[in-house]
């Protein structure tokens, strides 16, 4: 790890305007996956400004009737909220699909939201990277290539985002507030806050330098049957190889209407609202238009097929209450 | 190994050999580490480990995970692959289970960390701690300690109700089975696969039937 001052902020903005004065700097949260990639030096901050005593970690009901989740509610804690495992079920379970008991206690909101690929090469700083060195080249293109994106890729980057939260959010709405070194304060809807790769593959989310996440606001519950179901090459303990959050409303058996995000795919939680549409000619025909324009190789050509089944699996059990 | 060798003490022979092994260059080191810290040492942080408030003055890089091995001298909890995929540095920091070799020290300032030192004596063996050698819980032994306080861990967070991946019912109690201890022990590996035992020792502990 390389050398880094230290400092814990007393408030939002201050953590913000601490971050843009030294360059090189980096909010620390919960640091699970910070100090994984400091290790490598694959993250290199000179100085570290420690958000972890700022308050930020209530669930509150909002006046709209949603919920809106201090930006360093652990895993846990958001996973295991009464409130969200009754109105909000499809959140609760993404979480609980992702790490293992001891990060999820650690894992924060925010930085649940803001974690950084797995993508192999990547994490591998002798090989070229335009995520971790831009510029230098994507040695996944044309590499071992299983895991990575057939959605939204770029000549530049294929790599996925890795959380199952981000996507749950993503079908139930969120959005992402922040305070800006300023002291400005903006909300994003959580559709604009992860990008697409394009020629800026370092760039994973729209927020800008010193810009700090303060919380997550749910609106208000939509009802429905809540559905999680993470793919995954071993049963606990790994990222999906797809995934799908869903949130379907059935008359008697017959699905009437339907939110889908797929994770595992793409860059970004990927949800394609004119598919939704379709839901009720059933899955093929959902999977269809989310689907349409998807880059595969050779390696990760069986996802299509996997979304395709996990779609269809995810609206049966959901059919079945 | 001659029977009557135990393991701890064949484990310190091979450990004080290493150690003479690497003598040669630990001058080097020691200056290197000094020249470091002075770079970027934070101010001194206090923590309350198994009951006793500490000051130690750290490198900011120092992980809770080296403050207590390397400078606290606690090696009860192991550094196995040091990026929190196998658990076997899992502490309670104020109570809750977590990697320690993911977390800095000095973020944990003012806050209570319990270590499997802290969990029982040889004395007077935390149950957890009985149930694993009555069930043969491990083998080599190194993923033990993370196991145990995982375990602990695991058994608070049933008693406050945190659901899991596997719990059917979000909205109902949870209640503790083989299926959701294997889902919540997932963070913890062990290569002697003694997963068996260990199951049979937390479930002793936690007191349903298989």
């Amino acid at each position: 790890m390389r050398a880094f001052t230290y400092e814990r902020a007393t408030s939002p903005a201050d953590a913000a305007e601490a971050v843009v004065r030294k360059p090189g700097a980096k909010f620390i949260a919960g640091g699970t996956n910070l100090l994984d990639l400091m290790k490598l030096q694959i993250e290199t901050p000179t100085h570290l400004v420690d958000v972890n005593r700022l308050g930020l970690d209530a669930i509150e009901p909002t006046p709209e009737g949603g919920l809106r989740i201090g930006a360093l509610v652990r895993n846990t804690d958001l996973a295991s909220d009464a409130r969200v495992r009754k109105d909000y079920a499809v959140l609760s379970r993404a979480l609980l699909s992702g790490a293992s008991g001891q990060l999820r206690n650690k894992a924060t909101t925010a930085g649940n939201l803001l974690q950084r690929t797995r993508c192999p090469y990547f994490y591998e700083t002798a090989l070229p990277c335009n995520k971790r060195a831009p510029g230098s080249g994507c040695a996944a293109i044309g590499g071992l290539t299983r895991n990575h994106a057939v959605l939204g890729a770029s000549d530049a980057c294929i790599a996925t985002h890795p959380s199952d939260m981000a996507v749950a959010m993503r079908v139930l709405d969120a959005t992402i507030e922040t305070v800006s070194p300023d002291g400005t304060r903006r909300a994003i809807p959580i559709a604009d806050l992860h990008r697409l790769p394009g020629n800026e593959p370092q760039n994973d989310t729209t927020l800008s330098m010193g810009e700090l996440i303060v919380s997550v606001t749910l609106p208000r519950p939509i009802g429905g049957v809540h559905v999680y179901r993470k793919v995954r090459d071993r049963a606990s303990y790994a990222f999906a190889t797809v995934s799908i959050a869903a949130v379907l409303v059935f008359d008697r058996d017959r699905v009437v209407r339907g939110r889908l995000a797929f994770g595992g795919v793409a860059h970004k939680p990927w949800r394609v609202e004119a598919a939704e549409a379709e839901v009720g000619r059933g899955a093929e025909a959902v999977a269809e238009v989310v689907l349409s324009g998807a880059t595969t190789t050779e390696h990760n050509a069986f996802k299509l097929p996997l979304v395709r089944r996990t779609l269809a699996a995810t609206m049966t059990d959901a059919a079945k209450g | 190994m001659s029977s009557n060798v135990g393991r701890r003490t064949f484990l310190k022979t091979t450990a004080a050999a290493v150690l003479a092994a690497t003598e040669s260059g630990s001058n080097l080191q020691a200056v290197n580490a000094q020249t470091i810290a002075k770079a970027s040492s934070a101010a001194p942080t206090r923590l309350t480990v198994n009951g006793n408030d500490l000051t130690v003055d750290l490198d900011s890089r120092t992980t809770l995970l080296d403050a207590l091995r390397e400078h606290l001298q606690l090696t009860g909890t192991k550094k196995g692959c040091d990026q929190g995929q196998c658990g076997a540095c899992t502490v309670l920091v104020e109570g809750r289970r977590i990697n320690s070799c993911l977390t800095l020290a000095v973020m944990h300032d003012g806050q209570a960390i319990t270590t499997i030192e802290g969990l029982g004596t040889p004395d007077k063996l935390h149950p957890l701690q009985r149930a694993f050698v009555a069930h043969d819980g491990f083998q080599c032994g190194y993923c033990t300690p993370g196991q145990i306080m995982s375990a602990a861990g695991v058994l608070d967070e049933v008693s406050r109700g945190v659901p899991s991946h596997v719990t059917r019912d979000l909205t109902a109690a949870v209640r503790l089975n083989d299926t959701e201890l294997r889902e919540r022990m997932s963070g913890n590996i062990c290569r002697c696969a003694a997963y068996p035992n260990i199951v049979a020792a937390i479930r002793d502990v936690a007191g349903y039937r298989a």
